[in-house]
């Protein structure tokens, strides 16, 4: 199974990285995009097939090491 | 004579800065390697230093946390015993929770390197006892990740127990932004007042001829 974990900055706390690929953006006339998120994407390959263990297991990866929830949300999707 | 023990990290690049620090202001030292798991019985002190360990892979210090020497470390200031966390140990400090809070990246996404200016908030602390408040040091920065955050909740806590220790500032002491903290913040402590992280480098203005020498009074501090 694979489990694909994204993991951003909260809402309300500032994301220069975001902030910075939006004035680029606007720099080149793209219009129309009001906000511009930049987070990271970890993708891992489990031995396990059992979709609950597995749920369970990468929660407490990216509680533990894989974000900082001081200033990170993440979602979890099993594939 | 006080004892300093100074973790090393792969990717740690101030240990030696920092040896050289302690050991002019009369402390003997050990480098610690991050794969031990006991601290020297005499240490007094313990210095996480600058650098990038694990090549900042991840987030700034988030790594490190999980090596071996850390659950000494934290079972050292558990008893109270202090530690100091420069600038990457300032973020492993972090990431392991011994301090609130969490630094990302710099508001103008450069690497900021060069002489800075701060304002001493609290000195009611064993790091800044020997200076006075509202003192203005200059002390060298060089970060990428130091845009410090905390929640407004947490940030109230903190101000009212006195632990902040410094803030950007100019010459005349009034805060300015330079990497985007939460209110200029370079430096905070725990509620005990027995763990200190600052991204500003005081092993680093040591010598006049060099800059500076506002970092003696600090790391004097906490070897009184």
């Amino acid at each position: 199974m694979t489990a694909i974990v994204n993991i951003f900055l909260k809402q309300g706390v500032l994301d220069p990285q975001g902030k910075a690929i939006h004035h680029a953006l606007d720099a080149m006339n793209f219009e129309g995009v009001e906000d511009v998120r930049m987070g990271k994407q970890i993708v891992l390959k489990l031995t396990s097939d059992n979709k609950e263990e597995a749920q369970k297991e990468v929660e407490k990866m990216a509680e533990e090491i894989l974000a900082n929830t001081v200033i990170e949300d993440y979602t979890i999707e099993l594939l | 004579m006080k004892h300093v023990a100074i973790l090393q990290f792969p990717g740690t690049n101030c240990d030696l800065d920092t040896k050289y620090a302690f050991e002019k202001l009369g402390c003997t030292t050990t480098i610690i390697w991050h794969k031990e798991s006991k601290l020297p019985q005499n240490a007094d002190l313990v210095v996480v230093p600058g650098g990038f360990s694990y090549g900042d892979y991840l987030r700034s210090g988030a790594i490190a946390k999980f090596s071996p020497i850390m659950s000494a470390v934290e079972e050292f200031a558990k008893n109270g015993g202090q530690v100091l966390g420069i600038c990457n140990g300032f973020q492993i400090l972090t990431e392991v929770g011994l301090l609130p809070g969490a630094l990302k990246r710099n508001i103008g996404l450069h690497f900021i390197s060069k002489f800075q200016t701060l304002k001493v908030v609290n000195n009611s602390n064993s790091f800044l006892q020997q200076c006075d408040k509202d003192e203005v040091l200059n002390i060298p920065i060089a970060h990428a990740d130091g845009n410090y955050y905390i929640d407004e909740e947490a940030f109230k806590e903190l101000e009212a127990n006195e632990q902040i220790l410094l803030r950007y500032s100019d010459a005349k002491g009034e805060p300015i932004i330079v990497n985007g903290s939460v209110t200029s913040i370079a430096g905070v402590c725990n509620k005990n007042k027995n763990v200190f992280g600052l991204m500003p480098h005081p092993e680093r203005a040591l010598e006049t001829i060099l800059g500076s020498k506002d970092g003696i009074k600090m790391l004097e501090g906490l070897i009184a």
